[in-house]
């Protein structure tokens, strides 16, 4: 008997595709030379890195110099953050959202450590941030506003092109966070008005431990890293080529097929989540229309997420939870507090990712697994025998 | 993440459920991370006769809660009341070091269960 593997974890981490890999093969052992060598096989993977570059700007309507490798979403959350604000010759304020990944709110709170100050602006029950509160919470020290393209966790997208035409207004830099947007919605940097977006490849299919940095012509952040003048100073180091071609390939393919992939995705989640709801007892987390295609967040009330993602594993699902026991900090994803949720509702959180190789018949498996799991798990819940 | 030993009591855990006539309940919840517990013994001779037990929590919480009622069912009040959460966590096998404080609930409820359990006894000696 196969065992079946049915993979809904597409926020945390997706395959690397056929297509990616294979351009990406002969960067290894044929075409190993370092790309700032003047020699023919320097400037050949030179020639390559640019056109991986091309690619990537294509990607976002941006222009090739714009575009700086990075290696990954966290770093590209670094050096825009980190790199206004080390620009500056006194301390200021920056405007984030309570609902970023660990690497924009973590990057805050140390700049806080430092003498800056930070305003984490509050979002609705469905995880979005008003433009309004963006505008209120400027002053004139304000340098940087950064607010996610998308939420990782529930997909809730914010209006990034509002925010952003706030930003302009005021003059006042602004960065984004696309890192689950990037190759799963249309993105264009002058369209949004930003001045940075991050990206990552191993959330389009492409490789790990690579990424990009949008950076507006004319933005001046002082880098993180001192060394050679790779990527203009910006971010010095050996280019990871391997890496950078499996990015401008990942993106190219994910960028020109949104359109099938949007549509199908969207369909399949909102198959899910009526699937889910049915079984009762199960509330959606994020908004119910403006939320990235694959993303499924639900609470199984009277239930704990990570009791429903071992039983789901054991039928071959791979989901994740936001919940206190599988965080590792014993505390409810800052995510699912701040849109209000309450403890126990938190508790009961999983998040079903949906991408490239989910089918309609993976959805049926879940919907045919699922709901005994969690009638098993109510069963032994005292909450759920006293509601 | 977890052991077999521990697997095996999430998927097949013993004395699920209630006692409408129960001798003692006891309750216990984490207030960190949501965990809650419900135990429920029966007392025959001094002896716990029969145990179940309701839980919401993760896989330690319901493995240990499991693996609680299989050490105390058949033992005196006095026996059990010396098991430890340690205890359960060790016949676990170990747990990961993080997930010990979820499996902290079941020594507790049964602690609250006994302290239950003699609270009735002395109310209905002095009737
Ligand atoms: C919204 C968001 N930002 C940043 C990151 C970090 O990206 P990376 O793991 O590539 O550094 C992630 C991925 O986990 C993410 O979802
Ligand atoms: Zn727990």
């Amino acid at each position: 008997m196969k065992s079946r593997l049915v993979y809904m974890d597409h926020g945390a981490t997706t395959p690397v595709r056929k297509e990616v890999f294979d351009a990406m093969i002969p960067f290894f052992q044929e075409q190993y030379g370092n790309p700032s060598s003047l020699h023919t096989p320097g400037r050949k993977v030179r020639q390559a890195v640019e056109e991986a570059r091309e690619k990537t700007a294509r990607a976002l309507g941006a222009g090739a110099e714009d575009i700086y490798f990075t290696a990954g979403g966290t770093e590209s959350n670094n050096i825009a953050l980190r790199g206004a604000a080390k620009e500056r010759a006194k301390p200021g304020h920056i405007i984030t959202s309570s609902v970023e990944h660990h690497a924009v709110l973590d990057v805050c709170q140390d700049l806080e450590r430092e003498g800056h100050w930070v305003t984490y602006l509050p979002v609705d029950q469905d995880g979005l941030v008003d433009p309004e509160t963006v505008k209120e919470a400027i002053t004139g020290d304000t340098f940087i506003i950064s607010i996610m393209a998308a939420n990782n966790e529930i997909g809730t997208l914010q209006p990034i092109r509002e925010i952003g035409s706030v930003a302009r207004d005021c003059g006042i830099l602004f960065h984004t966070d696309a890192v689950q947007v990037v190759g799963q919605l249309p993105v264009d940097v002058n369209d949004l008005n930003v001045d940075f977006l991050s990206l990552a490849a191993h959330k389009f299919n492409g490789p790990k431990g690579i990424g990009a940095l949008y950076m507006k012509k004319g933005v001046k952040v002082d880098p993180l890293y001192r060394g050679g003048s790779q990527e203009r100073k910006l971010r010095p180091g050996t280019e990871n080529v391997p890496g950078v071609i499996g990015l401008g390939r990942a993106v190219e393919l994910a960028v020109s097929e949104i359109p099938g992939k949007q549509k199908k995705l969207e369909y399949l989640r909102d198959r899910l989540i009526e699937g889910l709801i049915g079984i009762g007892d199960v509330v959606l987390n994020g908004h119910p229309q403006k939320r990235l295609p694959g993303n499924v967040n639900v609470s199984f009330k009277y239930i704990e997420g990570e009791s429903v993602l071992l039983s789901l594993d054991m039928e071959g699902i791979a989901a994740s939870s936001g919940s206190a026991c599988s965080s590792g900090s014993l505390e409810p994803s800052h995510v699912l507090s701040a849109i209000g949720l309450d403890h126990p509702t938190a508790h009961g959180s999983v998040r079903f990712s949906l991408g490239f190789g989910n089918s309609e018949e993976d959805i049926d498996y879940v919907l045919e697994k699922a709901p005994p799991i969690v009638e098993r798990l109510r069963s032994m819940s005292p909450t759920y025998h006293a509601r | 993440m977890y052991n077999d030993k521990v697997m095996e009591h999430f998927n097949n855990p013993r004395n699920v459920g209630e006692i409408p006539d129960a001798d003692g309940v006891g309750e216990t919840g984490s207030f960190k991370c949501g965990d809650t517990m419900k135990l429920y013994i029966k007392v025959k001779n001094d002896r716990i006769e029969d145990i179940k037990f309701q839980t919401f929590g993760c896989g330690a919480a319901i493995a240990s809660s499991s693996m609680l009622t299989e050490m105390v069912k058949g033992k005196t009040v006095e026996e059990a009341a010396q098991v430890t959460n340690q205890d359960v966590a060790d016949e676990l096998g170990g747990l990961p070091p993080m997930k010990l404080h979820c499996s902290n609930l079941a020594a507790d409820a049964l602690q609250n269960a006994i302290a239950d359990y003699k609270d009735h006894k002395i109310k209905q000696q002095s009737l």
